[in-house]
C-alpha cells in the first residue's frame, strides 16, 4: 500500500538506471543516512561506538570487498585477513617513514599495496580454481603472518610485531574520541560502498559476474579473464586493505599480527556468506551479524544462567559462544542459503503486494 | 649426510601423520564433495574424549589396568565419533544437498566451532594426556655406516606404521567390500550411484563414520605426541597443503603429498630456516603445494578438471 511504484514514470535513461528506481527505497536511504550521520553520534554511549559501531563500520567496508571478490567475481579467498593486515602495516609504514604524511594518504597507500599484494596472490587463479583457489589464498594468509611476525623492517624493529600509531588528524581536524572516530570511519564506508555499487553496476562489474558464472564461456565471449580476476582481486584487496588500516589506525591503535590471523579471514567469509553473495547491500547486514551475535551472546548468558539459577563460569560461557555461533551459522545456512539479502528482497516484493497479496 | 638423513627421515613420518589428517578430508571430499573443514575440530573432539575417558574409565569399572582403561575409551570414543557422523549428516548435510562449495564449506565451518565448543564442554578445556604405551626414547640405527648413527624417534616411527595400517585397511575396505564399492560408486556420480538403488545418506553416514574414525586415530598419536588441547584442531590447517597437493580426491594422494610436504617443511626449516628467521614450516608447505598446483592445477592425482561450455 504504503511501498509500491505505481505513478512513478521515468521519463530519462538516467532515470531509469538509478541505483534506487523507487522514490519510497531514495527516501529510505536518507533517512538512514541521517540517522547514521546525525542521530547515532548524538545519542549513543561511548561504548556503543567502541564495541559496536566502529567494528561494524570497518567490518563492513572489509565485507564489501571480500564480497567483489568472492560474490561478484566467484573467486573464493581464504587470504582476506592477510590483506587486511598488508594494508593496515603498509599504512603504518608509509606514515612513521614519510614526514607529515597524511591519515588518508597512508590509508589510501595502504589500500594500494594490498592491492598490488592482491594481483601477486591472485595470479594463481588463473591456473587454479574453486577450492584449490581458496587453499591457495591460504598461503597469503600464513605467509604475511610470518612476515609480521619475523621480518623486523615492517614493524620499524618492534618486538613481536606489535606496532601502535597515535594523533589522527584529518586536515587539523583530530579524530580521538569515538564520535570522531565514527563518523570518520562512516564517511569513508559511505564513499566506498557508493563506489563499490556502481563499480558492479558498470562495464567491469559484468565482466566479473560473467566470469563467476561461467568462466570459460566468459572467455569465448570476448571477456579478458585474466583483466577481470586479476582487476577483482585487485579492487577487492585494496578495500580490504583500506579496511585493514583503518581497523589498525583507528580502531585498534595498537596492533599486532594476530589481529588479522586466519580467524579473520574466516569470520569475513562468513560475512558475505551470510549476508549474500553478490550484494552490497548484504555485506551490511553480514557484518552487522557477526559483530553483534558475540557480543549478545556474551552479554546474554550470564543472564539467562541467572534467570534459572544457574551460575555459569566464564569458562562455560566461551563454550556456549562457540556451540551457539557454529549452531546459528548451520542453522541460518540451511533456512536461507542465499544470505540475509536475499530474505531482504523477499520481504520487499511482499510489501510491494500488501495488504493484498495477489 | 647422516643429518641429511636423519631430517629426511624425520620429514617423512612427520609427513605421515599429516596424511593420516589428510585421508579424512580426501574421504569425505570424494564421497560427498564436502570440503570439511570440521576435520581438526573433529582429531580435536576425538583425541579430548580418548583423554577424558580412559581417565574416567578406572574409576567407573574399579579396574586400573591401563589397556582395558584405553580400549575401553577407544571404544566409547569411536561411538562418539559414530553418533557425531550421524548426527551432521542428519541435521546439516541433508539440508543442504545441491547448494554451492563455498556455502558447504562454511556450514562445516559452523560445526568445527560446535565440535569445539561441545567437545571443550563436555571434556574440559585443560591440557590433557594420552597414554597409549608408545616408546618415547629415540633409537640410534645404521650406527655402523655413518659415525654416531641416525637417530631416530621410536614413537614417530610407530605412528608412522599405523598410519601405513590404517591406509591399508582403508584401501582394503574401499577395493574388496561392497560397501567400500558403493562409496566409490556414489564420489564417481552421486545420480548414477542413486539410479542404480544405493543410499546416499547412508553412505554419507558411513564416509563420516570413516573419517571420524580417522579422526581418532590422528588425534590418539597426535595428542601422545603433542598432549590433547585446542591447538590440536589447527593441525587442520597443517594438513590442507597436503590435501591440495595429492589432490582433493585421492587417497595415494594424500600419503604422497604428505610425505612430500612433511620432507619439504623439514628440509626447508633445517637448511633455509637459519637465514629467514625460523618459524617457516607452514608457510613453506603452502607454498610448494601452490608451486605444484601451477603445474598441476588438480593436485597430482586428482582428476583432471575438463570444462564444457
Amino acid at each position: 500500500m504504503i511501498y509500491r511504484e505505481n505513478g512513478q514514470f521515468k521519463t530519462s535513461y538516467a532515470a531509469d538506471q538509478q541505483i534506487f528506481p523507487i522514490v519510497q527505497d531514495r527516501w529510505a536511504m536518507l533517512l538512514l543516512l541521517v540517522v547514521a550521520f546525525v542521530g547515532v553520534p548524538l545519542l549513543s554511549s561511548e561504548y556503543l561506538f567502541r564495541a559496536i559501531f566502529i567494528p561494524f563500520l570497518i567490518l563492513s567496508l572489509a565485507a564489501i570487498g571480500v564480497n567483489l571478490l568472492v560474490g561478484y567475481c566467484g573467486q573464493i579467498t581464504l587470504g582476506a585477513g592477510a590483506f587486511m593486515a598488508v594494508g593496515a602495516y603498509a599504512a603504518y609504514n608509509f606514515s612513521i617513514r614519510i614526514d607529515g604524511m597524511p591519515l588518508l594518504g597512508a590509508l589510501l597507500l595502504g589500500g594500494l599495496s594490498a592491492a598490488a599484494m592482491g594481483i601477486v596472490f591472485g595470479a594463481p587463479s588463473l591456473r587454479v580454481r574453486g577450492l584449490y583457489l581458496a587453499m591457495a589464498t591460504l598461503a597469503a594468509q600464513f605467509f604475511w603472518d610470518w612476515a609480521f611476525l619475523r621480518i623486523k623492517w615492517f614493524t620499524n624493529d618492534a618486538p613481536s610485531g606489535s606496532v601502535s600509531i597515535s594523533h589522527l588528524q584529518v586536515m587539523g581536524w583530530p579524530i580521538e574520541s569515538p564520535v570522531e572516530k565514527y563518523l570518520f570511519c562512516l564517511t569513508l564506508l559511505a564513499v566506498f560502498a557508493l563506489a563499490a555499487k556502481n563499480l558492479t553496476r558498470s562495464s567491469i562489474g559484468r565482466q566479473w559476474m560473467a566470469i563467476r558464472d561461467m568462466d570459460v564461456a566468459a572467455e569465448v565471449i570476448g571477456i579478458r579473464p585474466m583483466f577481470a580476476k586479476l582487476s577483482a582481486f585487485a579492487v577487492s584487496s585494496f578495500y580490504v586493505g583500506v579496511a585493514g588500516a583503518l581497523w589498525g589506525f583507528v580502531h585498534l591503535s595498537s596492533w599486532e599480527p594476530a589481529a588479522f590471523s586466519v580467524d579473520r579471514s574466516f569470520q569475513l567469509l562468513f560475512m558475505v556468506i551470510i549476508g549474500g553473495m553478490g550484494s552490497i547491500m548484504g555485506s551490511f547486514f553480514g557484518a552487522a551479524f557477526i559483530v553483534v551475535l558475540p557480543i549478545f551472546l556474551n552479554q546474554m548468558l550470564p543472564w539467562l544462567g541467572e534467570l534459572v539459577g544457574l551460575s555459569i563460569s566464564t569458562a562455560a560461557v566461551s563454550h556456549a559462544e562457540f556451540m551457539i555461533f557454529g549452531a546459528l551459522i548451520v542453522f541460518f545456512l540451511i533456512v536461507e542459503p542465499h544470505g540475509i539479502a536475499r530474505l531482504w528482497s523477499t520481504g520487499k516484493e511482499k510489501l510491494r503486494l500488501w495488504p493484498f497479496p495477489h | 649426510m647422516a643429518f641429511f638423513l636423519e631430517t629426511l627421515i624425520g620429514g617423512l613420518m612427520a609427513g605421515m601423520l599429516y596424511s593420516l589428517v589428510a585421508i579424512g578430508f580426501v574421504l569425505i571430499f570424494k564421497a560427498s564433495g564436502v570440503f570439511n573443514f570440521a576435520q581438526g575440530a573433529m582429531v580435536l573432539f576425538a583425541a579430548l574424549a580418548m583423554a577424558r575417558f580412559s581417565e574416567w574409565v578406572p574409576g567407573w569399572t574399579g579396574v586400573s589396568s591401563p589397556l582395558f582403561a584405553n580400549s575401553v575409551a577407544f571404544v566409547l570414543a569411536g561411538i562418539m565419533m559414530f553418533v557425531v557422523a550421524w548426527l551432521i549428516e542428519r541435521l546439516v548435510l541433508r539440508h543442504l544437498v545441491n547448494q554451492e562449495g563455498a556455502t558447504l564449506l562454511m556450514a562445516t565451518l559452523g560445526i568445527a566451532y560446535l565440535l569445539e565448543g561441545i567437545g571443550q564442554g563436555i571434556f574440559g578445556n585443560d591440557i590433557y594426556k594420552i597414554d597409549v604405551g608408545m616408546p618415547k626414547e629415540p633409537v640410534f640405527v645404521l650406527q655402523n655406516v655413518f659415525e654416531g648413527g641416525i637417530l631416530i624417534n621410536k614413537e614417530d616411527f610407530i605412528a608412522a606404521l599405523i598410519a601405513a595400517l590404517l591406509v591399508g585397511a582403508l584401501t582394503l575396505f574401499f577395493q574388496k567390500t561392497a560397501t567400500g564399492r558403493a562409496l566409490r560408486a556414489v564420489a564417481d556420480d552421486h545420480q548414477a550411484a542413486q539410479s542404480i538403488g544405493i543410499p546416499l545418506n547412508r553412505i554419507w553416514v558411513i564416509v563420516w563414520c570413516v573419517a571420524g574414525v580417522t579422526a581418532l586415530v590422528a588425534g590418539i598419536i597426535w595428542g601422545s605426541k603433542l598432549g590433547v588441547q585446542f591447538s590440536l584442531a589447527t593441525v587442520a590447517m597443517r594438513a590442507l597443503p597436503v590435501v591440495i597437493l595429492g589432490g582433493l580426491t585421492s587417497v595415494p594422494g594424500a600419503i604422497v603429498g604428505g610425505l612430500i610436504i612433511g620432507v619439504g617443511e623439514k628440509l626447508s626449516e633445517v637448511f633455509l630456516g637459519p637465514y629467514v628467521g625460523g618459524g617457516i614450516e607452514i608457510w613453506f608447505a603452502y607454498m610448494l603445494a601452490l608451486v605444484f598446483l601451477m603445474f598441476r592445477p588438480q593436485g597430482l592425482f586428482g582428476e583432471k578438471i575438463i570444462d564444457r561450455v
